[in-house]
């Protein structure tokens, strides 16, 4: 019997077939529509460690799970280490070009030809110029906003009102001789290293930044 | 094509048009029709995949001069 013949045989009895061989063949198609079937109805989800606190490195987790909120998926983002002063209820993140060799140091304004040279900082002008940090994180701050690119607070702010599940990092706020006050408190909960991964365990998609 | 109401995203680069798209379908009915205006060109792909993925059928996609033109009925 083949699948066409089984299909009009169910449609008319309404019983699975019995020979084995029908059987076996019946039991895979009706394992395939099952599978499918759960797997439209399932919510993907998607499970990121934050482990940087400056400007560029607080990009990709907000933008990817801000993202992830607009598809419909549940999404978190566990902050962990510097991760952690992306939480800070008084936003003070900086870029900076020191140790940090292919950041581009592009002006964000001038006539074109300026805006594309790359502007190469020595280290020690970097490492050693008063308000240097300042300055580059001014200009990057200029260029998102030239771009049209979200600031790193108007992602958050977006983060939370999509649902996204933002974690804190409970060891890094003794490490660091933090105080709970100066978060936010949007954050979902305080946890260690033993929940997050059992919230991770099930994530369709889990990265580390 | 008709539009029970439009979003002008343009200027916007990613993932703002995503975002705002979401939050326009977000208070509008099934089966309404919201128009997006673009000019970032990662949005051609990306609103198409945000439809497949969501479930919002994408009715027309068009690029006209330096912007990008999207027709999105709610599901």
């Amino acid at each position: 019997m083949n699948i066409a013949e089984m299909q009009h045989l169910e449609k008319q009895t309404g019983v699975m077939p019995t020979d084995l061989a029908s059987l076996d063949a019946w039991l895979d198609k009706k394992l395939d529509e099952k599978l499918a079937q759960r797997k439209a109805a399932r919510t993907p989800s998607l499970a990121i460690i934050a482990t940087k606190g400056t400007m560029d490195m607080a990009y990709p987790p907000f933008i990817l799970a801000s993202t992830a909120a607009a598809l419909g998926w549940d999404a978190s983002v566990f902050f962990t280490f510097y991760g952690l002063e992306l939480l800070k209820k008084d936003l003070q993140i900086k870029v900076s070009p020191l140790g940090n060799p292919a950041m581009p140091m592009k002006m964000p304004f001038g006539p074109d030809w300026l805006q594309h040279l790359n502007i190469n900082v020595p280290n020690f002008v970097a490492g050693n110029m008063p308000g240097f940090e300042s300055f580059a994180t001014a200009m990057m701050e200029q260029t998102t906003k030239t771009k049209g690119v979200p600031s790193i607070l108007e992602l958050r702010e977006i983060c939370v009102e999509s649902g996204v599940k933002l974690v804190a990092c409970q060891m890094t706020v003794d490490l660091f001789n933090y105080r709970k006050e100066e978060f936010m408190p949007e954050i979902s909960e305080w946890i260690g290293a033993t929940s997050y991964l059992a919230n991770a365990k099930d994530a369709d998609i889990c990265l580390f930044v | 094509m008709e539009a029970k109401q439009t979003l002008d995203a343009r200027g916007l680069n990613c993932p703002l048009p995503i975002l705002r798209t979401k939050k326009s379908l977000v208070a509008m009915q099934s089966g309404e029709t919201l128009k997006v205006l673009s000019t970032d060109p990662g949005s051609l792909k990306d609103i198409s995949s945000f439809c497949s993925q969501t479930g919002n059928e994408l009715l027309s996609s068009q690029q006209q001069g330096k912007d990008y033109e999207f027709f999105i009925r709610k599901a």
